[in-house]
C-alpha cells in the first residue's frame, strides 16, 4: 500500500472535525449567497460558480459530522430557495443530501488533499445539478432541461475553483 | 427502539429533514401559498448588502471616471437615458394615438385613454434558481410594488413581479420556463401564450397551423392575462413553422435585448391599442435629403437667408463671383476677407431675428386647449418633431386640402401631455364612454 493510499484511508481517523468559528458559520455562507446573487449580476460569466454548494461541501468535509452537515446544508439550501422564485425546499433537500454524503465520505477517507477536493467537488456539483433537475421535474412538474455536457464542464470549473476556495476557508478557520 | 435510533441517529435526522422539506414543498405546491416569513428574512438579509455593494461600486467607479475621464458625463448620461426611456414611452403612446388619428378617432381615444402609471426601478441582483430567470429590483412594497405587477422597458415587456418585499421585489423574467403571458400578433391579431424556455428565445403556444404568421412579425401583449396591459411590445417572431400540435413559433423578446438594468414597474396599467406599425426603432429616424433642383427650391420662401450659414454661403458665393472663382473647379483660393458691398446684409439680420414670425406664419394656428383636456401641461419635447415635420417646406407635391384634414387633428393632441393630467379632472371631463374590458387594475 502506497503512502498516499494509506493516508487516504487512515488519515480521516487521525483527524477530528476542526472547530469553525460561529461568525464564519454565518458570514461565509451569507457571502457566498451574496456572491451568487450580486456578483453574477455584474459579471454574468461567473454564473457557473455555485459557491453555496462549495461552502456546504467545505463545512461537511472539514467538520466530518453528518448531523451538523445535514442541518448546515439544509439551512443554506433554504436561504437559496427563498431567494429564488421556486417553492422552499428544492435546494434545501439537495443540499441536505450533499451535506450528509460529504460528511459520510469524510469519515472514511482523507479529504484534505487537493485531489480529493477536486474529485469530490466535481462529483457533488454534478449530483447537485442532476438531483435538482430530478426534483424540479418530479415534484414541481417543470419541464426544465438538463444539459449533461454543460453540467460536466461547470462541475470541472467549480472543482478547480474549489481548491483555492477551500484553502481560503481553511486559512480563515485557522486564523479564527 | 432507543438503541436503534441512537445507532442510526444521523440517518434518522436526515430522513426527518428530507421528509419535512418534502411536506413543506407539497404544502406550497398544493395550496399555492408561500412561506413568506422565511423569504422575507432571507431577502432582508441579502438585499441590503447587495444594495450597499451596488451603491459602493456605482459611486466608487463613478467618482474615478468622473474625476479622471469625463466630469459629469456619467450623471448626464444617466439622466439622458432616463429621459430617452420616458420619451420612448411617450412616443409609443403618441404613435398609437396618431395611428388612431388617421382614422378620425384620435381625439376620442386620447380622451378615453391615458398612459400607464409606472415606477422606475433598478435591477440589483439575480435570482438563485439555476433553471429559472429572475432578478431583484430595488423597489418593493414600500414603493407601492405588488406581486403580479408587470415590469417593462420602453423596448418591450421584461417580466412580472412574483414577490414584493419591503425594500426589493423579485421579478420573473419572460425567459423563465414558468413564465406565461397572453400575446397577440400585430398583423392578423393571432392570439397565443408566450412561454419562456430558460434561455434567450421564447415560444408562443396554442397557435393553429392554419393561422397566418410571418417571420419578423411583432407580438404585443393581449391584456387577457390581466398582468400586462394590452399593446406593449413583446418581441419579433424569429421562427414560425408548422408543428404536430400546432404552429411552432419562436420569439425574440425585445425587452431583454442588451441586458436589463433599469426597468419600469407598471403600477396602474392602461390597455392600449396594438399599433399597426412596428415599435419605434432605437435607430434615429432621418428624413430623405432634399432633391437638388437646378431651378432652385420650389418654395419661394427658401430663397430667404434664414440662417447664419445661409448668409455665409451667400457671401462666399458673391466673393467667388467677384474674383471669378468657381468652387470645385479653380485651383486658386479666393480672398474670403474681401469686403463686399452688401445690399442684403440689412435684410439678413431682420430675417434671422424673426424666427417667431416665420414660425407663426408657417405653423398652423394651434387651437386653445378646451375643457376636454383639463390640467394638461404643454409637451414641448414630444410636440416639436411632429409640428416641425408639418411646417417644413417639402418638395413633395402638395396634397389636396382634404388630405390635410388629419394633420389638423394632430395639433391639439400635441398641446397636452396625458401623463401630466390629473386623473380625477380627466375623468370628470371624459365623455361617458363604455367601459373597456380589462380596464380594471391588473392583479
Amino acid at each position: 500500500m502506497s503512502d498516499f493510499s494509506e493516508r487516504l484511508l487512515t488519515g480521516s481517523r487521525q483527524h477530528k472535525g476542526a472547530p469553525i468559528q460561529p461568525f464564519a458559520l454565518v458570514l461565509v455562507p451569507l457571502a457566498a449567497i451574496l456572491f451568487q446573487v450580486y456578483v453574477t449580476h455584474i459579471f454574468p460569466l461567473l454564473d457557473f460558480l455555485e459557491l453555496p454548494l462549495l461552502v456546504t461541501l467545505h463545512f461537511s468535509l472539514r467538520r466530518r459530522g453528518p448531523l451538523s452537515a445535514v442541518f448546515y446544508g439544509c439551512a443554506i439550501g433554504l436561504v437559496q430557495d427563498s431567494l429564488s422564485g421556486n417553492p422552499l425546499g428544492m435546494y434545501g433537500i439537495v443540499k441536505t443530501l450533499v451535506g450528509y454524503f460529504a460528511a459520510s465520505v469524510s469519515q472514511r477517507f482523507e479529504v484534505e488533499h487537493p485531489a480529493s477536493t477536486v474529485v469530490l467537488s466535481f462529483f457533488f456539483y454534478f449530483f447537485h445539478r442532476f438531483f435538482y433537475w430530478v426534483l424540479a421535474r418530479a415534484l414541481l412538474g417543470q419541464l426544465v432541461s438538463f444539459d449533461p455536457q454543460q453540467a460536466l464542464i461547470f462541475g470541472l470549473l467549480n472543482a478547480v475553483v474549489a481548491i483555492p476556495f477551500f484553502h481560503i476557508l481553511d486559512r480563515l478557520r485557522e486564523t479564527a | 427502539m432507543d438503541s436503534f435510533l441512537s445507532r442510526y441517529r444521523n440517518l434518522t435526522v436526515l430522513l426527518i429533514l428530507i421528509v419535512a422539506q418534502l411536506i413543506l414543498l407539497g404544502y406550497q405546491v398544493k395550496t399555492n401559498q408561500d412561506i413568506r416569513l422565511v423569504r422575507v428574512w432571507s431577502v432582508s438579509a441579502i438585499t441590503p448588502l447587495a444594495r450597499a455593494l451596488e451603491s459602493t461600486r456605482f459611486h466608487t467607479f463613478g467618482v474615478f471616471e468622473d474625476y479622471f475621464v469625463l466630469l459629469g458625463i456619467r450623471e448626464n448620461n444617466r439622466k439622458l437615458k432616463d429621459e430617452v426611456g420616458r420619451l420612448k414611452m411617450q412616443n409609443q403612446f403618441l404613435q398609437t394615438q396618431l395611428a388612431d388619428a388617421d382614422r378620425g378617432r384620435a381625439l376620442v381615444a386620447f380622451q378615453a385613454q391615458s398612459p400607464s402609471k409606472t415606477l422606475a426601478a433598478r435591477v440589483i441582483a439575480n435570482g438563485t434558481g439555476s433553471n429559472s430567470a429572475a432578478v431583484f429590483i430595488d423597489r418593493g412594497s414600500n414603493s407601492g410594488v405588488e406581486s403580479g405587477m408587470a415590469v417593462v422597458t420602453p423596448e418591450g415587456i421584461v417580466g412580472k413581479v412574483i414577490a414584493a418585499y419591503p425594500s426589493a421585489s423579485l421579478v420573473l423574467l419572460v425567459t423563465d420556463p414558468t413564465f406565461a403571458a397572453g400575446v397577440m400578433s400585430q398583423k392578423n391579431h393571432v392570439g397565443g401564450t408566450l412561454k419562456g424556455q430558460g434561455h434567450g428565445n421564447c415560444i408562443v403556444d396554442y397557435i393553429q397551423n392554419e393561422q397566418k404568421l410571418d417571420v419578423g412579425e411583432w407580438f404585443y401583449t393581449s391584456g387577457y392575462d390581466r398582468v400586462f396591459p394590452r399593446g406593449f411590445p413583446v418581441g419579433q417572431v424569429s421562427v414560425a413553422r408548422a408543428g404536430r400540435n400546432g404552429k411552432e413559433v419562436y420569439l425574440t423578446p425585445s425587452g431583454l435585448q442588451g441586458g436589463v438594468e433599469e426597468v419600469l414597474v407598471v403600477l396602474e396599467g392602461v390597455h392600449q391599442i396594438i399599433p399597426e406599425n412596428a415599435p419605434p426603432s432605437p435607430v434615429v429616424h432621418m428624413m430623405a435629403p432634399l432633391p437638388e433642383s437646378p431651378a432652385g427650391p420650389a418654395d419661394p420662401t427658401a430663397n430667404e437667408l434664414n440662417t447664419q450659414a445661409d448668409q455665409i454661403r451667400e457671401a462666399y458665393k458673391k466673393i467667388g463671383q467677384v474674383e471669378n472663382h468657381e468652387y470645385g473647379v479653380s485651383n486658386s483660393i479666393p480672398n474670403y476677407n474681401l469686403k463686399l458691398q452688401q445690399p442684403q446684409t440689412a435684410a439678413a439680420p431682420k430675417t434671422a431675428t424673426a424666427p417667431p414670425t416665420d414660425a407663426s406664419t408657417a405653423a398652423p394656428p394651434r387651437p386653445q386647449p378646451g375643457p376636454s383636456a383639463p390640467a394638461a401641461a404643454p409637451l414641448p419635447q414630444a410636440a416639436q418633431p411632429v409640428t416641425t415635420t408639418i411646417k417644413t417646406p417639402s418638395p413633395a407635391p402638395k396634397k389636396p386640402p382634404a388630405a390635410e384634414a388629419p394633420k389638423k387633428l394632430r395639433a391639439p393632441l400635441l398641446q397636452t401631455d396625458p401623463a401630466d393630467a390629473d386623473p380625477s379632472e380627466l375623468e370628470s371631463a371624459r365623455p361617458a364612454a363604455p367601459k373597456r374590458p380589462g380596464e380594471e387594475k391588473p392583479q
